[in-house]
């Protein structure tokens, strides 16, 4: 985490407004969103606002972005402060992000540094005409083509002190520049060694269909009609979220659904799905500790402790511990997680009430 | 080396035009309504015979994860978010498919929203591609204006694809941040369960997945699951894209058979290593998170997903970072471990609190301005951070550290031992900090 605050009062402007500019952009990328989500385009107009006002963003235009956004100011502020991208202080109309991450450091990126610190000073610090000014960042993305730095929207890479001395003199004379690679280089290809995609026929469309015959030797199923099918379930309109049942995606942690159907097994049984929708079967307080009495079917998922005291035969007690004893047992026996018994942890109530 | 037959990103150097037109003639949108014909069940199937694994590092199943979304929608819309955040020290894969390839990915993400019954996906790309953005959303609207996506389209299912971008953040790689993030909130993982597959964006079903996974899918169904798990070796099948960088003569981007050798790869495409095979000293195979591995045990290993694991590393996002003798290798280490500090967003406080603790003592380890005790200390440190954060940023951040004292604790103690053997004013701290 990086301390990110805004820039002192003396900065700041008195007013900012969105310009029409930035209130078409805003339509533009709210209109990708559902009804009623237009916080998602907080980033995009917080990026356009920043552009408009010179590269850095003012207080007056995070209260802008709320309010054209619908927000609390202080989630806008929250985002503005997060995401390193804003620049919270002006910065120079040249604004170099230095990549300074490890795989930069291993091609060079200390001899680039000096050269910022000895042209430009200090980071975060304006050159004294206006123009350069430059921050260390981190990885930028951009690893095979190292080192490399962003001057406002674009990358320059492959850079040496030299190439990278000319590039601030082109950009302070005003003289145009080579984005990308600063020695001729297409883009992340081995620089000049290129060994891999030369077979002509990959570009010449005669690879187009060739996989069909694939399909021509297999029997033709018949149509699925899935897809109109799909086309019929388009839900009209977004329904507010419920909370679902977990399902695993990342980890193979025991007993996950993911674990499950590797196994085999449905992740989540319908019908337990549906079952644990039923209010009625909802559990009253403490159901499964009522007395087991009957030793329930072993299920190999469940913990099954060893019953102290079986109890075979006997009738079901009722547990003075239990005040709604309505539960019957033949509910009682289903648990929500799916699992076929309810664990066998017998109290004894012998033991108990002696 | 893999045939060029057999790679499916074509353009991945840029030689020749991103354009809809060209990439047609490459092969893109080549019959995607008859796949899609073949119906949702048979897509996830097919994905799943493939064996491919999710590009993104963790080399989770793609098919069985497009079958954790519900096969009928409950009222609410149902998501593909495609992750092209791509920040992981060393990755720089995304960045070319998107810029030289981009209709494969567009392509790629219609066909996954239909096996997973999405009408809309989003395409979240970190907010420093900007280029890259521009590339991505002129492949968007080529793909409406031909009718290939939309709400009428020639496929037949109404299909959205939306370009969303970042603002800075490596956290934001994580799928429930990213998340987040989208919703117009800081990015900060979620807790799990709910998993997005049941409650995602805006509360609803969705699928986050990696650039390369998507975009690789629509090959994958024409050639069949059979060509691509024929490539490579066993659970560990296909082609990957391989980010070189580091020490090596030619550092580059290449599409190449999972399993080839380090040494292959590094032969064949990068001019070799700087200075030759003698002077190699550390590999960190998968990006920034994962451990390095030391030159001998990764010289002739095959670069795959199950090898990696076993070296007691990870394929990761497969960007290989080439370190040679003239590394510095704990200060390396401290570099990558003040990236964590700053991509820390502060949520859960081993991480937050000990990223920055970390990266202070190896900073003095660099310096050999230290006690030996220490070491063994960090290590600890380091395994109360992993596995007790919310998002796997913790490992990641631990990961680096503890590989570099398994690998090179003499070299820490070498340092240690010269700073003291050299007078110095001021005492040497301990941790405590």
């Amino acid at each position: 985490m990086a301390v990110r605050k805004l820039a002192p009062e003396e900065l700041q402007p008195e007013s900012f407004v969105l310009s029409p500019e930035t209130e078409a952009f805003a339509q533009q990328q709210i209109a990708k969103y559902p009804p009623g989500r237009q916080a998602s385009a907080v980033i995009a107009l917080l990026g356009k606002a920043q552009e408009q006002a010179g590269g850095w963003l003012p207080r007056k235009a995070i209260e802008a972005v709320a309010a054209r956004l619908d927000m609390p100011v202080i989630r806008v502020m929250e985002v503005a402060t997060f995401y390193t991208m804003f620049n919270l202080e002006p910065v120079g109309k040249y604004f170099v992000q230095f990549c300074g991450t490890t795989p930069c450091v291993l091609r060079g990126a200390g001899d680039i540094k000096k050269v910022l610190e000895r042209r430009i000073g200090d980071q975060n610090q304006i050159t004294a005409d206006g123009t350069f000014s430059w921050l260390e960042v981190e990885c930028l993305g951009a690893c095979s083509n190292a080192p490399m730095v962003q001057i406002n929207d674009d990358y320059y890479e492959d850079l040496t002190p030299e190439n990278f001395e000319k590039l601030l003199d082109d950009l302070a004379a005003g003289r145009p520049v080579r984005k990308g690679s600063q020695i001729g280089r297409n883009r992340s290809e081995p620089f000049e060694a290129v060994k891999t995609l030369q077979d002509p026929s990959l570009y010449d469309g005669s690879q187009i269909g060739a996989w069909r015959k694939r399909f021509e030797e297999q029997a033709q199923p018949a149509a699925t009609g899935e897809t109109e099918a799909a086309v019929a379930s388009v839900p009209q309109e977004a329904r507010a979220a419920k909370p679902g049942a977990g399902r695993a995606i990342e980890t193979e942690a025991a007993d996950t659904p993911a674990e499950r159907v590797k196994k085999g097994e449905t992740p989540i049984n319908p019908a337990d799905r549906k079952e644990a929708a039923d209010p009625s079967r909802a559990t009253t307080g403490d159901s499964h500790t009522e007395e087991g009495a009957r030793p329930a079917p072993q299920s190999g998922k469940s913990y099954v402790a060893t019953p102290s005291k079986p109890e075979e035969g006997s009738p079901v007690p009722v547990s003075p511990t239990t005040p709604v004893a309505g539960t019957p047992p033949s509910q009682a026996e289903t648990r929500r997680d799916g699992s076929e018994s309810k664990p066998d942890v017998v109290v004894d109530k012998d033991n108990k009430t002696s | 080396m893999l045939h060029d037959r057999d790679r499916i990103f074509t353009n991945l150097y840029g030689f020749h035009s991103p354009d809809l037109q060209a990439a047609k003639m490459r092969g893109a949108w080549d019959g995607t309504k008859f796949l899609l014909g073949r119906g949702r069940d048979w897509i996830i199937d097919e994905m799943k015979a493939s064996g491919l694994r999710g590009r993104g590092g963790a080399g989770f199943p793609t098919g069985l994860k497009w079958s954790f979304m519900p096969k009928q929608s409950d009222g609410r819309p149902h998501y593909l978010v495609v992750n092209a955040d791509e920040s992981e020290p060393g990755t720089c894969k995304d960045r070319e498919i998107m810029r030289n390839d981009p209709h494969l990915l567009v392509e790629g993400c219609l066909i996954a929203s239909f096996a997973m019954g999405a009408h809309a996906a989003y395409i979240y790309i970190r907010g420093e591609y900007v280029a890259e953005r521009y590339a991505l959303q002129r492949a968007v609207d080529e793909a409406y204006e031909a009718g290939l996506i939309g709400k009428n389209n020639i496929h037949g299912y109404p299909f959205d694809l939306y370009v969303h971008h970042g603002a800075g953040a490596y956290i934001c790689g994580e799928e429930t941040a990213l998340i987040e993030s989208m919703e117009g909130k800081k990015g900060m993982p979620r807790l799990k369960p709910p998993f997005p597959a049941n409650m995602g964006l805006y509360g609803c079903p969705t699928t986050v997945n990696n650039v390369e996974s998507i975009a690789v899918a629509g090959t994958i169904l024409r050639r069949g699951a059979s060509w691509f798990s024929g490539i490579g070796r066993p659970n560990n099948v296909g082609t990957k894209l391989f980010c070189v960088s580091g020490h090596v003569n030619k550092p580059c981007n290449v599409e190449e058979a999972m399993g080839l050798t380090f040494r292959e790869l590094i032969d064949t495409h990068c001019g070799g290593i700087r200075g030759g095979w003698d002077n190699l000293l550390a590999v960190i195979p998968g990006g920034s998170s994962v451990p390095l591995v030391p030159a001998e045990q990764i010289i002739d290993a095959p670069m795959d997903f199950d090898t990696l694991r076993g070296l007691r590393s990870g394929l990761g996002t497969a960007a290989v970072i080439v370190m040679d003798k003239s590394t510095d290798i704990v200060r390396a280490i401290a570099r990558i471990s003040y990236f964590y500090k700053h991509e820390s967003c502060g949520q859960c406080t081993p991480c937050r609190e000990g990223t920055g603790w970390m990266w202070r003592v190896l900073n003095r380890m660099a310096e050999g301005r230290a006690q030996k005790r220490e070491i063994d200390m960090l290590l600890e440190v380091s395994t109360q951070i992993e596995g007790h954060t919310i998002c796997a940023l913790g490992d990641a951040a631990a990961w680096p550290v503890q590989g570099l004292i398994r690998h090179f604790r003499h070299e820490i103690e070498k340092r240690i031992d010269d700073y003291a053997a050299n007078p110095h004013s001021e005492s040497v701290m301990i941790a405590a900090e």
